[in-house]
Parts: C-alpha cells; sequence; structure tokens
C-alpha cells in the first residue's frame, strides 16, 4: 500500500494536501484496496461548509458505502467532477485524483492530523 | 466469541482471499476481486467455499410427515435424490429459516440450513417434534461443502468423476459420487442463478475436492469466488437472503414467494393459518424491485418514501454487475407495488428517485 510523501492524514484514511489556505481532500490508497472497486461518489455542492469530522462525500464499493469525512473544516470551492464519470480513478491512483478542494476555517485544526511516516505506522497497526 | 474456520481456512489464506467473520465463520469476501469472481460465474466458472452452511438430518419413521409438517412447501411432491426449497415458519407467519430439503428417502431427509441459524434451527425442530417418532441429528460440524457455479461447471467436475453428471437433474442429488478420490453427496442447486453443483463431503475430503476443481478447471478460467460475488450473483437472480427480503418478521408472501408456500397443502403446517389468512385478506406489504432513476445506490436499509410518507425500506440493493444499473429490493406498502410507480429512496441526507421494476432482474 502506497504512502504518498508530504501529506496530512486521517484515522480514517482521508488524505489533505495543504497549498496556502486552500487543502485538497481525497481518500489514501489504502482506503480504496479496502474498498475494492469503486463504482459510485458522491461529492458536495461547491460553496458547501463542513466542520471538521463532518461527512461530506460518500465513495461506495459494489459492497459498501463509506462516508468521506471533513479532515479540516472549511468551504468546498472545487469538486473533482471526473470522478463522477468515472468512479474506477480512485483506484487507479487514490493520491492523484482527488474530491474536493476547500478553504479551510481554521489552520490550526492540521495541527491533529498524522503526517505521512505517522500515517505509515498507524497502518502498520491496523493490519 | 471467535469466528470458526471451515475446513478451507487456510486454502483461503494461501489464495490471497480477504477474509471476514462473516455470521461467525471466518470466510473470503474476495479474493481477486467482487467484480471479476462474479463475471467469472456468469460466464465461465467459479468455486466457492460453503462449509459454513448448516445439515441437519432428520430420519425414522414419521421423517416425510414431520419434514413436511414444519415446511411451507409440499414435501410429499418430491421423490428419493431429489431436492426442494421451501421455508420453515413461526405459528405468526414469520420465518424461522429457508432452506433446501433433500429427500434420500421417505425415512431419510437432509437439511441444508442458513449458517446464521443453525442452532436456533436446530431446536426449532426439537421443539416441535412432539410424538413423531424421528431421530434428529445437526451434523454441521462433520460436513464441509463446496459450490461450484457457472455454465462451465459440469465440464469441469465432470473431469473429476467417472459418474456421468449430466444425469444429475436439476434440483436432483447423486449420494457416494467419487470426486477426485473423496466420497461426496452432489446436488444440481446453487445459488447464483446459473447451473452448477453442490458437493458435500468429510471435512478432511472437501479440501481435496476443493484443491481438484481449481486445478481442474485451470484451462476454462476457473476462480475462486467470495461471499462478495455470492451476494451479488443471487441478488441478480432474484434469490432471497435471510435476514434481508425475509426473517423472523417477514413471511415468505410478503418476500414474494408463494410458490414455496402450499396453502391448500392438505396436511398441516406451522404457520399454515395465519398465512392463509394474511393472503386471504391482503397483504399489507411486499417486496419489489426497484431501479434508481438518480444518481446513487440504494442500500439495504435504506427508506423508501412515497410523496414524503415513508413506506418502507431496501433490502438488498447494488449496482448490479451483470446490469450496469442500479437495482435493489424494497419491502414496501402494497399499493406502491405496481410497476413503474415512483417512489423515493433517502440516500443519506439526499431523497434519490426510483421506479417500481419486475423483481426478475437477470432475464435468462
Amino acid at each position: 500500500m502506497k504512502v504518498a510523501k508530504g501529506l496530512f492524514y486521517t484515522k480514517d484514511h482521508e488524505w489533505v494536501k495543504v497549498d496556502g489556505d486552500v487543502v485538497v481532500i481525497g481518500i489514501s490508497d489504502y482506503a480504496q484496496h479496502h474498498l475494492g472497486d469503486i463504482v459510485y461518489v458522491e461529492l458536495p455542492d461547491v460553496d458547501d461548509e463542513f466542520e471538521k469530522g463532518e461527512d461530506f462525500a460518500a465513495v461506495e464499493s459494489v459492497k459498501a458505502a463509506s462516508d468521506v469525512y471533513m479532515p479540516v473544516g472549511g468551504k468546498v470551492v472545487a469538486i473533482n467532477e471526473e470522478l463522477m464519470d468515472d468512479p474506477a480513478l480512485l483506484n487507479t491512483d487514490a493520491f492523484e485524483n482527488w474530491l474536493i478542494k476547500a478553504e479551510m476555517a481554521d489552520k490550526a485544526e492540521l495541527e491533529e492530523l498524522m503526517n505521512d511516516e505517522d500515517y505509515e505506522k498507524f497502518l502498520a497497526e491496523e493490519e | 466469541m471467535d469466528a470458526k474456520k471451515t475446513p478451507l481456512y487456510e486454502e483461503h489464506v494461501k489464495l490471497g482471499g480477504n477474509v471476514v467473520d462473516y455470521a461467525g465463520w471466518f470466510l473470503p469476501v474476495q479474493y481477486e476481486g467482487l467484480v471479476p469472481e462474479h463475471e467469472a460465474v456468469r460466464n465461465a466458472v467459479g468455486l466457492f467455499d460453503v462449509s459454513h452452511m448448516g445439515e441437519i438430518t432428520i430420519k425414522g419413521k414419521d421423517a416425510l410427515a414431520f419434514v413436511d409438517y414444519l415446511m411451507t412447501n409440499d414435501i410429499t411432491t418430491i421423490v428419493d435424490n431429489q431436492v426442494i426449497y421451501t421455508f420453515m415458519c413461526h405459528p405468526t407467519g414469520g420465518v424461522v429459516d429457508d432452506l433446501l430439503v433433500y429427500r434420500y428417502d421417505g425415512e431419510f431427509f437432509y437439511l441444508v440450513v442458513n449458517a446464521a441459524n443453525i442452532d436456533k434451527d436446530h431446536k426449532w425442530i426439537l421443539d416441535n417434534k412432539g410424538d413423531f417418532d424421528v431421530r434428529i441429528e445437526n451434523i454441521s460440524d462433520s460436513v464441509g461443502e463446496v459450490a461450484i457455479q457457472g455454465p462451465l461447471a459440469e465440464k469441469v467436475l465432470q473431469k473429476l468423476t467417472d459418474y456421468d453428471l449430466s444425469q444429475i437433474k436439476f434440483f436432483h442429488l447423486k449420494r457416494d459420487v467419487e470426486v477426485a478420490g473423496v466420497n461426496c453427496m452432489v446436488s444440481r442447486t446453487g445459488y447464483t442463478g446459473e447451473d452448477g453443483f453442490e458437493v458435500y463431503s468429510d471435512n478432511e475430503g472437501i479440501v481435496k475436492v476443493w484443491n481438484a476443481i481449481l486445478e481442474a478447471g485451470k484451462d476454462e478460467g476457473i476462480k475462486p469466488t467470495g461471499l462478495g460475488c455470492r451476494d451479488t450473483l443471487r441478488f441478480e437472480a432474484s434469490l432471497p437472503l435471510y435476514g434481508h427480503e425475509m426473517d423472523d418478521e417477514i413471511t415468505p408472501l410478503e418476500a414474494g414467494f408463494k410458490y414455496f408456500v402450499k396453502l391448500d397443502k392438505k396436511s398441516d403446517f406451522i404457520g399454515k393459518d395465519v398465512l392463509n389468512k394474511m393472503w386471504s385478506e391482503g397483504l399489507k406489504r411486499k417486496l419489489a424491485g426497484i431501479e434508481l432513476l438518480d444518481r446513487g445506490i440504494a442500500r439495504e436499509g435504506y427508506e423508501v418514501y412515497k410523496d414524503g410518507e415513508k413506506i418502507g425500506h431496501v433490502t438488498t440493493g447494488y449496482k448490479s454487475p451483470t446490469l450496469d444499473k442500479v437495482i435493489g429490493n424494497a419491502l414496501i406498502k402494497t399499493e406502491f407495488t405496481e410497476l413503474g410507480t415512483e417512489v423515493d429512496v433517502k440516500i443519506r441526507n439526499k431523497f434519490a428517485k426510483a421506479k417500481v421494476i419486475s423483481k426478475k432482474f437477470l432475464k435468462k
């Protein structure tokens, strides 16, 4: 399972890439692997606001639906519409294919996330 | 309590199966992936470990009368070496279990029941024995079972036995068939909507049978197949799953399986009075097929609405791998079950439009 360097991670297997005040959010390679063949992605609308920990999207495999939770609170500024037409892109490359971009409400919330090294250790314990 | 291991547990691990606790058993959800495994069964052949299923034997002078009393289907209509699908109901009409009854002879019946219900069924059968002259035995722990399913199932299994498998017709069985040198009972049955066989032996023998089938099926593209596709396959084929389409509270009539409830059966059976009354008064709710018109996937447990009023829930729902459509079963108020009726499925916090369609999803 790949863990991309330089990103932040949550225990629910979301990843976060920081770009100034904006964060790019996706699901990790571990998450896509465990979901299996992804057949549907539900994304929020631009301008929707979510708090940290709130579910903002859903990723579904044939087997099951999984909610995706906000790693940090914020307002959605972009959604990856390509995923709605081709959800399997998440299986191809979960780090390349982001879900949303959001404007952070409180940058301090980033401090509660894991860096890539911590996430790798976390995954080792999960297995 | 820890989940139990089937005799094939080590084989699943070797094959890279994603093993989970299912109904108290460690079984693989998938090996290579749900969709390729699903397609292997529809187009070629797949092999399932179904050793978790329960087996209960009923023997004795009154075996036929007793089994017929327990079951909603008419057990007197089958002959030796024939199999019948049936429900076993509570006096309330709710379902204790759905099962296959194998008739070895008039004094020896072999019941194959759902893994999650083995203890419940065994107790239920013992509790209702009354004055029937029968011996009841739960032999589940000493029986291993695999299901070889798909259009090429017979071709592959035939390589491992001298017995002419074409002699076993649909829903018939043959005892003492030697498969890969192992003494087996073989029936032409399954849970996928495809042709195929279920093969029973002792625990030691089933490992040999499993490995021999995988080896024999290489040229046909056989895949070991997991619980994930077992559910999508049975769902597409309109086969019900206990705990979803029916349970202790949902009757077989509501689930749309009246064909297997012989209300006019001469002999009495448990649940007969209530089921008859329910049928003559008209069902308040019924299982319907639905197809989603909006984006989204209707999953088990999601609520179904009509004009803002809750009318029922989804019992199984998938994006069908074979049909590439989002379809489901929903148990809803009878007045909304007419084909073409538009309903709304609540998916998380949004409503998605769906319409009632025939439950026969797979046209064959």
